[in-house]
Formats: structure tokens, sequence, C-alpha cells
């Protein structure tokens, strides 16, 4: 016979995960209009090479394949990590990253649940030491632009292949200080960056979308973002760009919209609790903005994040819930 | 203004919403009685304690109301006869809620429906001691009917070291589906509040605080007119939510009291009583009538005409079934609610007890695949412990049952509010049940 409870909510994993999916897809057609269509590709090359991935393993660790396959983490981590390449990632990068996403991150740690890292970040920082050449050159600066504002100084063959391009990588990397971006741009994605994170409003759509179907809890992206806010305003900066000590400046440009709403928030990689989540997303917001300000590296969101997966453990430890009817000790 | 309502509405933290709590299917439904039983089945263990003795013998006639099974030992109740005939068998019989045998009085109905002399009679209850209603509390073998079932009268002997200064009356029903405490709450308020009363003057306490859910806005408004006349009386409104009827919840949501999950309201200096145990009480104290019969809501997409029956206790289950039209395609019948109500295996040797206040009947059952934790923290949310239901499935899975007691496993109230809002769907009541079991197999091992 079977135990109480009899009924259950609707709420289930695959759910969960197309609605992730779903919410994915402004930030794709944003960078699609502002890096041409070719990242579409890179999109689709990671989510199939993803699934392939976890379904060998399965295959491998003799699990059953057909649930898993059915439940859609796959394609999160595919579109995932496709969203924080390059918008010309050669296409086997594509392929490295998505296998070492699902082998190595996440499989060898038991599958979908067991993970420490976020898969498609810590792919993401290998991708970044295994081919420094390919994930940092090749920038594609806005074919389209959004609002038909011509920003393109770009020629894209048939084949989608670069033929003309500038070498920049976010509006935050040091080297672009000289050419600033107006909010507006940043907010509404014309300008360069990676695939998925190019444009504030569309992430936030996204993002918005999956509290709003409680997929995310809404403090993950909002302390991390006040962190970051308040960072910004207090840290001396070491570069002279106009924008270095402006907030709104760094919380639209880069990955910290993807980041905050997207990654922070992946269940099985940060803690169970509120308390835990909250002092999550703060020292997230703080790494980040340690490492924009005072790092060789301009991004700091990929690498917080990550470093704040390797605590949760510990938080996790130190912000149990507590019994009911006992009073938290104090001291 | 939504928002205003809703803040007035007390509550406690985490629990869950049911989206569909089925009471829709019975809150209509006045109370049906059904053709009397032929044979009543009544098995000596209703209530939490030591089964009461069976004190009549195959052949003897019996009285409606006459006692039956004599409570033994301390925590017990008296069992009476709910018709009057014949006993065909004094012999074990399967209890329906843990499908072991136990002694059970089977009596044949004769159909004349005779109380017994001195039963059924209205005395006047003013002049009453407290030793003298918790007596007849006693001789009426009542026992608490919001399905703990524990003895009534020793509810109401409170340690001498232990003030109760407020009875908290329990008119929440968050069971989803159950809507027998609402009809006895629509119908027979009056004498509730009066049962109430007799209780507090049992044990010596000045106030009480009644808490009904806001989905029984009618019932509530009837309770606040009637309580009005009592200042000592308040009545207060409660968010739908589950296990909002649950003696912590409601401590808390009404007097905003905490105590740990294993201790009893006793601590807070409370006693929690339900609606139909308060009317139990005024039928017994101002009548003198046992608690032989009890309003069972039978529910679910799996009977055609869903009811609230006054039943018998000892008749089968399958007249009931029977009354509300059984389907064909019914793939689990439910002894109480469905977040703790209790799955049966034998349907056919079933029968009511006096904790029985529903029968849910459900045809599509879902059977769901269960996946490994993705941790998000929903059931931490749910959980009115404080538990850490996530990791206490993940230790109690691999039988890691120091690990299970270090995170508490033995505080958990098995209210399900967990396994019902896990995405990966993971059986995580089964998985604390079966560590509890394997833990109280061990210590007593030594």
């Amino acid at each position: 016979m079977s135990v109480s409870p009899h009924i259950y909510d609707g709420g289930n994993i695959p759910r969960i995960m197309w609605t992730v999916v779903l919410s994915l897809i402004p930030a794709g057609i944003a960078g699609a209009f502002a890096f041409g269509y070719y990242c579409l590709s890179v999109v689709f090359l990671c989510c199939i090479a993803s699934v392939v991935t976890e379904a060998v393993i399965l295959l491998l660790r003799k699990q059953p394949l057909l649930s898993a396959m059915k439940d859609g983490s796959a394609v999160v981590t595919g579109i995932l990590l496709a969203y924080t390449l390059p918008p010309g990632v050669p296409w086997y990068i594509s392929i490295v990253g998505s296998f070492f996403a699902i082998a190595i991150v996440k499989h060898t740690f038991g599958g979908l649940g067991n993970n420490i890292w976020n898969p498609a970040l810590a792919a993401r920082a290998f991708l970044q030491v295994a081919y420094p050449a390919a994930m940092n050159s090749d920038w594609r600066i806005l074919q389209h632009g959004i609002g038909n504002i011509v920003h393109s100084i770009t020629r894209i063959d048939p084949a989608g292949k670069l033929v003309d391009a500038v070498t920049r990588a976010t509006p935050l990397a040091k080297e672009a200080g000289a050419e600033t971006y107006t909010l507006g741009q940043l907010f509404m994605g014309n300008v360069p960056g990676c695939i998925g994170e190019t444009s504030a409003i569309a992430l936030l759509l996204g993002g918005s979308y999956l509290i709003y179907k409680r997929c995310i809890k809404w403090y993950v992206p909002v302390y991390y973002i006040a962190t970051m806010f308040i960072m910004v305003l207090i840290l001396p900066s070491r570069v002279a760009t106009p924008w270095a000590n402006n907030p709104l400046y760094h919380i639209f440009s880069g990955g910290l919209f993807l980041g905050a709403f997207f990654m922070a928030t992946d269940m099985v990689t940060s803690p169970l609790t509120k308390r835990g989540l909250v002092i999550f997303a703060i020292g997230t917001g703080v790494l980040t903005a340690l490492i924009r300000f005072y790092s060789g590296y301009p991004e700091g969101v990929c690498y917080s994040i990550l470093l704040m997966n390797t605590a949760t453990p510990l938080i996790d430890r130190y912000t149990k819930p507590r019994l009911y009817g006992t009073r938290v000790k104090k001291g | 203004m939504m928002t205003r309502v809703k803040a007035q509405l007390k509550t406690f933290l985490g629990g869950i919403h049911p989206a569909e709590d089925g009471k829709i299917l019975t809150l209509a439904k006045q109370k049906a009685t059904i053709p009397l039983p032929k044979t009543v089945y009544l098995v000596m263990s209703q209530h939490i304690g030591a089964p009461a003795k069976p004190i009549v013998k195959k052949g003897d006639m019996v009285k409606k109301g006459q006692l039956v099974g004599d409570a033994q030992g301390f925590i017990s109740a008296h069992v009476h006869a709910s018709v009057s005939g014949k006993v065909v068998d004094v012999a074990p019989w399967p209890h329906p809620v843990t499908g072991i045998k136990c002694p059970a009085v089977i009596i044949e109905n004769s159909g004349e429906d005779a109380w017994v002399e001195d039963m059924n009679v209205a005395v006047d209850t003013d002049h009453l001691s407290p030793e003298e209603i918790r007596h007849c509390i006693q001789s009426a073998g009542i026992v608490g009917l919001g399905g703990a079932t524990f003895p009534t009268h020793i509810k109401l002997t409170p340690p001498k070291d232990k003030i109760i200064d407020t009875v908290v009356m329990n008119g929440a029903e968050c069971e989803p589906y159950l809507t027998c405490d609402y009809r006895l709450m629509l119908d027979k308020p009056h004498e509730i509040i009066q049962g109430l009363k007799l209780m507090m003057r049992c044990i010596g306490c000045k106030k009480a605080h009644i808490g009904i859910e806001e989905n029984k806005r009618d019932v509530y408004t009837i309770f606040k007119d009637i309580a009005s006349k009592d200042p000592d009386i308040k009545v207060d409104l409660m968010e739908v939510k589950y296990p909002q009827g649950a003696e912590h919840q409601l401590i808390k949501a009404l007097l905003n009291r905490e105590f740990k999950p294993t201790q009893l309201p006793l601590e807070v200096g409370v006693i929690v009583v339900n609606v139909g145990t308060a009317f139990a009480v005024y039928e017994a104290v101002k009548f003198h009538r046992p608690l032989i019969e009890r309003i069972v809501t039978v529910t679910g997409n799996g009977v055609e005409n869903p009811q609230n029956f006054l039943v018998r206790l000892g008749t089968p289950v399958r007249r009931l079934l029977e009354e509300a039209k059984l389907t064909a395609d019914v793939n689990k019948i439910i002894f109480g609610g469905p977040m703790m109500g209790i799955a049966q295996g034998n349907i056919d040797t079933a029968v009511t007890i006096k904790g029985t206040g529903g029968i849910l009947v459900l045809r599509d059952a879902q059977r769901w695949e269960s996946h490994a934790c993705i941790r998000c923290g929903r059931c931490v949310d749910s959980c009115p412990y404080g538990l850490n239901p996530s990791e206490l499935s993940i230790v109690c899975e691999a039988k890691e049952f120091d690990l299970a007691l270090d995170n508490n496993v033995m505080e958990c109230k098995e209210c399900g509010c967990c396994s019902y809002i896990c995405p990966a769907k993971r059986p995580i009541v089964h998985l604390i049940k079966f560590a509890k079991g394997e833990i109280a197999k061990r210590k007593s091992k030594g």
C-alpha cells in the first residue's frame, strides 16, 4: 500500500526545466538580433551536444534513459553554455564545452541533483583556460543592433565566418574603456558580448517569468544585483573610465543579469534555505564586484558563482532551519 | 482590499495550499442517514492506548449504548454497542487502520434500536462538578475525533504542575476533501459551544479560542454570533492552509505560542479539542449518550454520490461505499484525508471506528516515478516544523540512521507537506516513516 500523502502538487522537474528553457528564449532572440543568426546555430549545437552526451553517459552508467532525457535538464545546460560563449565561437568549442559540462561536471558527481558546480558555468571556465584565443578574440560586434540603430562594423560571409571583426569583448573590458555605450544601449542589448548576455531587458523578461512561475526565488537575483550596485558605489576603481563607478552600467553590462536570474538561481548548486540563499546571493555580488574591479579578467559573474557553488555545502551547514519550538542559540 | 483581508487571517509559517481541495464535492451535502447496518463490528481498539476488553459473550442480548468493551489501563476508552441486538461473536477482526487482528464484538442488529434505560435522557448540566463531567465523558468512551483518537477524559486531566489557561477548539478542517466537521458546525453550533464550555468547566479553564478556516465563513459568522454573548470565547478566521488544524499550527496561529513537535500543547498551557469531540461531550453530559455514531465524509472521484453520512460505529465500509455509489475503476480507498489518511488493503473487512472522519475514494491516484533531489528547497519552505526534508529523505534512503537522528527525524509529524510539494516526487514521508521504524527496532534491540 502506498504511504500518505495521496495527492501531489502539479509541479515536477520536467515542468521546471522546460519553463527555464522557455524563459531563455527572449535572450536568445536578442542575441541573434544583435550578433547574427550564426548565434542560433551555436545554441542549437550546444543543445544537441549536451543531450547526446547525457544519453551516452546515462547508458554507460546503466541509468534509465527515457525519464532523464525528458526532464530537459541537458537542454537547459546546453542553452546556458551557449549563452556564455562569444557569438563567433568555432563549432568544436560548443561540442567540447557541452561534453565537459554534462560528462565531467554533472555526471561524475552523480548526475542531476548531485553536481557541485553549475555545469554550464564550469564548462565556460574550462573553455576559458583551454581555448583562451577562441574564447577571447572572436567577439562579433553588432550585426544588426536592436531598434535599428546601425552599429554594425562587421560583415559576415554566408558560412558565418567573421570577415572583418573588431576584437573587443564586453563593454567592461578595460581596453573598451575609451568607447562607452549608453545605458539605453546596454539595457536593450546593442552592445558586444556573449550570445545570451547582451540584452538586459530580454533577461529581465525571462527572469521575471521564472519568478512568476516560482521556478526561481526572487531574492536571489535581487540580493545579487543589489549587492553589486552597492559594491560599485563604494569600491575604489582601478581604471579611470566614465562608467567605472556607475552602478547601473555594471548591472546592465556583462553577464550579470544572465548570472543573477539563470545561474545563481540554479537549485542544485545553491543553498536550500532562504537565509542560505541570501548569503549566497550577497557573496556572489561581492565576489563579482571584486573580480571586475581588481582582477585582470573583466567578467566576474562566472567565477563568483562557481566560488559560491563551492561554498554551498558550508552555507547549508550554518543555515539549517530552526526546529519548530526551539529558540536560536545566541553566541 | 484582498491583501488587507488576508493580513487579518491568522496562520503559521510553512504549509501548503492544495490547488483543488475536493471539498466542493460534499460541502453542500446535508448530513445523510443510511439504513442501520444488519451487523456491526466493534473493534476494541478505537483509540490510542490499551485496547478495551470485551465484557459480553456470544449469545448475549445488548441494547444500544450498552458497554461492551471495558477500558483497560490508564490510557484507554470504553466501547459501546452501537445498535441493539444479539452478540453473534466475540472474535479477532482486522483493524481497519493497521490491518492487524484485534478483539472485536460483533452484534447482529435486531432492528429495535432501543437505548439502555438511563441513557438518552436530558439532565441539568448546570450543577455538575468537574469530576462528574469528566466521569460522563469517560463513561461515554469519548476520544479525540479529529483523528488522533486520544481518550478525552485523560486529556481533560492535565498533570497538576501544568496550568491550562486556554482551550483551543479546532474548526479548521484543513485536510482536503473532508467536510464532516464543517457540516457538524453548521448543524450543531450551539451544542458544540455547550460541549466546549463543559470541557472548560471540567478543567477549570476560563478562556477558549476557536479557529475556523477562511473557506468556512458561514460557520465563522454563526460561531462569532454565539460567542459574542461570552467574552471568554474568542473566534478567529484563519488562512486556508494545510496543516492549519494541527495542534502546533493552530496554537501558533491563534495564540502565537510555540513548542517542539514532540511536545504536547500542555507545555504552553493549552488543550486542543476538535469540534466533533465537543459535540460528543455535549451529547454525553447532557443526554448520557455514549459515542456510538459520527459523521463520515465519503468522497472522491471514485464515488458517484459523495455524501456526509451519519454512521453508527462498526458499520462495514462496504455499506457506505454502496450508498455513495462506488464506481468500477477505483484504485485507492483511503481512511481519512488525502494528506495523512491511510490507504486500505482489504476493503471488505473494513469498518468505521471512532476516528473515521472520512473515506476517500480515488479513481486516478497517480503513481509518480521519483527522481534524485534537485535541492529546490520547496520541502524546507513547506515544513511547518522547521525540519530539512530534503536532507532527511537522502539520509533515510541511504539508511544513515544516525544522520537522520541528527536531523531530528523523530520530530517529524508526517503531515506530508514535503512529499506533496516535491517536484522530484520523492517519497519523503515514506522514507521518514521507514527510518523511524528502523530506529525504534534498533532501540528495542538495545
